[in-house]
């Protein structure tokens, strides 16, 4: 937790007169509005065998059972320990997910069949792409950030038109203008080298901003130490600066790595056989779209996870010295 | 010259075997030229003008304190000796080298001019050792362990060898200070510059700090400091400036500057800074 008070505020959904009127009403609610015949509802019936129930019971034995659920969160998992209370909770969103995902009937022989050629295919061409992205932008976006804190007129320029131009254009559209553009001019590009273009250029200008503003809020007192002791500018730059803008531009950039990586799908509008293409395609040639959607999505969550992950790490790397 | 020197500076004794004739062009460190020769200093910040045609000689090995009002130009002063503020007026010789904009200039002017802080400065990603060590590295090419050597010596100079390995974050106020002034030091300057080296810190740490400071005017340090500690003053001074308006209003010995000021400005000064302390 960033700021604990000493205040315990009384926890008002912890009082019965306020909780069980309360679970009442949700009970009402959710036979009022028929949850037993949603797909949440049948998924749960059938998940637990009721299907050969009457509607009607369906709608009060899943308007029950969401009822419970609920108050097991408030009565026990309230009173848990932090740490278990996220474990618990994320637990609980997970297997709500998949009651989701179970109400859509999917076939898990389909995506068996698929999952090989989307992971060994489809991943690996949005993998591929994403580093290398990543890597160009992050590049873009340090020498964006130098030039607009320059005082070089002709760099500033250059750097404020890219950053507001390639913010400004939807990606989709600089996808195409460098896919279908650039031949125009002579250069015919293939799809995979103008995507990685597009999606560099794209989140080397949102980047940008970000390394800047982490240039930014390091104070001017580390500056004028730094070069009263004599380091030359780029070490000040390199050695004082930019280790500790990198606690600023940790955060950030790891949800520009994050957004990037699920970008990247824009890329199948040329025709790369990356992840979300082939999740597309191959769905399509037995209407199995929604398993292959599901799955893709489930891969790019996954990965999403590792970033965070690595995220964390690096943010406590760069955090260690405020640790205290 | 001898014209330019106000009159009350010419008849002081003290203040004339301070001044000393113009550097050579090609000066060698230790040639024999002041420390630091101020001529004609002036500044402005916009439309203000924060140094005001100020002439200063700073001696080899003297002690010079610097106090004036808030506004005064005393900090901007020593800001323009190492090259942290610009001027626009009159000259400026650091061991006999005219300091210009030219970056092989600036650079030996600021590798024989040491710098302390009101904020400190340290680098707060750094351990107590690294902010020492690093800028012997990348400035005096010395080697990681000759560099951490070195460092540990003047850390223990100040005597806080013992909080090395620490980050500045985990360190008191007086204690952030003796590593600033350490690391500075380590670069073995010329010259020392302090620019209200106490100011920030909680009153029960000021006196470790001005300790530090006394030792090292004790070993013959060359030091500049601007700051309000009288006290340190009388105890380590060899002159002191009140400062005004971007001028230097009056200057003289400690034993003279605190019982007989000659200036209305000093008087009323000194009035209100020795009610506080």
């Amino acid at each position: 937790m960033h700021f604990a008070d000493n205040v315990d505020y009384p926890s008002l959904l912890g009082r019965p007169i306020v909780f069980l009127p309360g679970l009442a009403l949700l009970f009402e609610l959710l036979r009022g509005w028929n949850i037993g015949i949603t797909a949440i509802g049948r998924g749960l019936t059938e998940m637990f065998r009721l299907s050969a129930l009457s509607p009607a019971a369906d709608n009060l034995v899943v308007a029950g059972l969401a009822t419970l659920f609920v108050a097991f969160n408030l009565a026990v998992v309230m009173r848990l320990k932090l740490r278990w209370q996220v474990y618990i909770v994320w637990l609980e969103l997970a297997v709500l997910l998949l009651v989701f995902f179970y109400s859509f009937n999917l076939s898990f022989d389909f995506i068996r069949r698929k999952i090989g050629f989307l992971l060994s295919q489809g991943l690996v061409m949005t993998l591929y792409i994403s580093v290398v992205s990543i890597s160009i932008a992050s590049a873009l976006a340090l020498i964006g950030a130098m030039a607009k804190l320059s005082s070089n007129g002709v760099a500033l320029g250059i750097a404020n038109f890219y950053t507001s131009l390639f913010r400004g254009i939807p990606l989709l559209m600089q996808i195409y203008m460098i896919y279908l553009g650039l031949p125009q001019l002579g250069y015919v590009v293939n799809a995979v080298p103008a995507g990685i273009a597009a999606l560099s250029l794209c989140y080397g200008a949102y980047m940008t901003e970000i390394f800047r503003a982490g240039i930014e809020s390091i104070p001017k007192g580390q500056w004028e130490a730094s070069r009263a002791l004599g380091l030359k500018p780029a070490s000040t730059m390199l050695r004082i600066i930019l280790p500790q803008a990198m606690r600023v531009i940790i955060p950030p950039t790891g949800n520009q790595f994050i957004a990037m990586l699920k970008d990247s799908s824009l890329v199948s509008v040329v025709g790369v056989w990356e992840l979300m293409y082939l999740a597309r395609t191959q769905g399509q040639t037995e209407f199995r779209h929604i398993e292959m959607m599901v799955t893709a999505s489930m891969i790019y969550w996954l990965f999403s996870i590792l970033l965070e992950l690595i995220q964390a790490r690096i943010e406590r790397y760069y955090g260690r010295a405020h640790a205290r | 010259m001898a014209e330019r020197m106000p009159a009350d500076m010419a008849k002081d004794p003290v203040m004339m075997g301070l001044i000393r004739g113009p550097a050579n062009a090609t000066p060698q460190p230790g040639s024999g030229a002041p420390a630091v020769e101020i001529r004609g200093l002036g500044k402005w910040f916009g439309a203000f003008k924060a140094l005001d045609g100020l002439d200063l000689t700073i001696a080899r090995g003297e002690k010079l304190v610097i106090c004036g009002p808030s506004g005064s130009g005393k900090s901007t002063l020593i800001r323009t000796i190492n090259a942290l503020e610009g001027f626009e007026e009159g000259e400026i010789r650091v061991d006999g080298i005219r300091l210009t904009r030219e970056p092989k200039i600036v650079e030996a002017v600021r590798q024989r001019v040491g710098m302390v802080f009101q904020q400190f400065n340290l680098f707060p990603h750094l351990t107590v050792l690294e902010n020492c060590a690093l800028p012997l590295r990348l400035v005096r090419g010395l080697a990681a362990g000759e560099a951490r050597e070195r460092a540990m010596h003047y850390l223990s100079k100040v005597r806080i060898p013992e909080q090395a390995g620490k980050f500045a974050s985990q360190l008191s106020g007086g204690q952030q200070q003796r590593v600033a002034i350490a690391r500075a030091v380590a670069m073995e300057p010329d010259i020392m510059l302090f620019d209200e080296p106490t100011s920030a810190l909680d009153p029960e740490m000021v006196k470790e700090v001005l300790d530090t400071m006394v030792q090292l005017a004790v070993e013959g340090m060359t030091m500049a400091v601007v700051t309000h500690e009288m006290g340190f003053a009388r105890q380590v001074a060899d002159r002191v400036i009140f400062m005004d308006h971007g001028k230097i209003i009056e200057q003289a010995p400690p034993e003279t500057f605190f019982s007989s000021p000659r200036e209305e400005r000093t008087r009323a000064f000194l009035q209100q800074i020795l009610q506080l302390h």
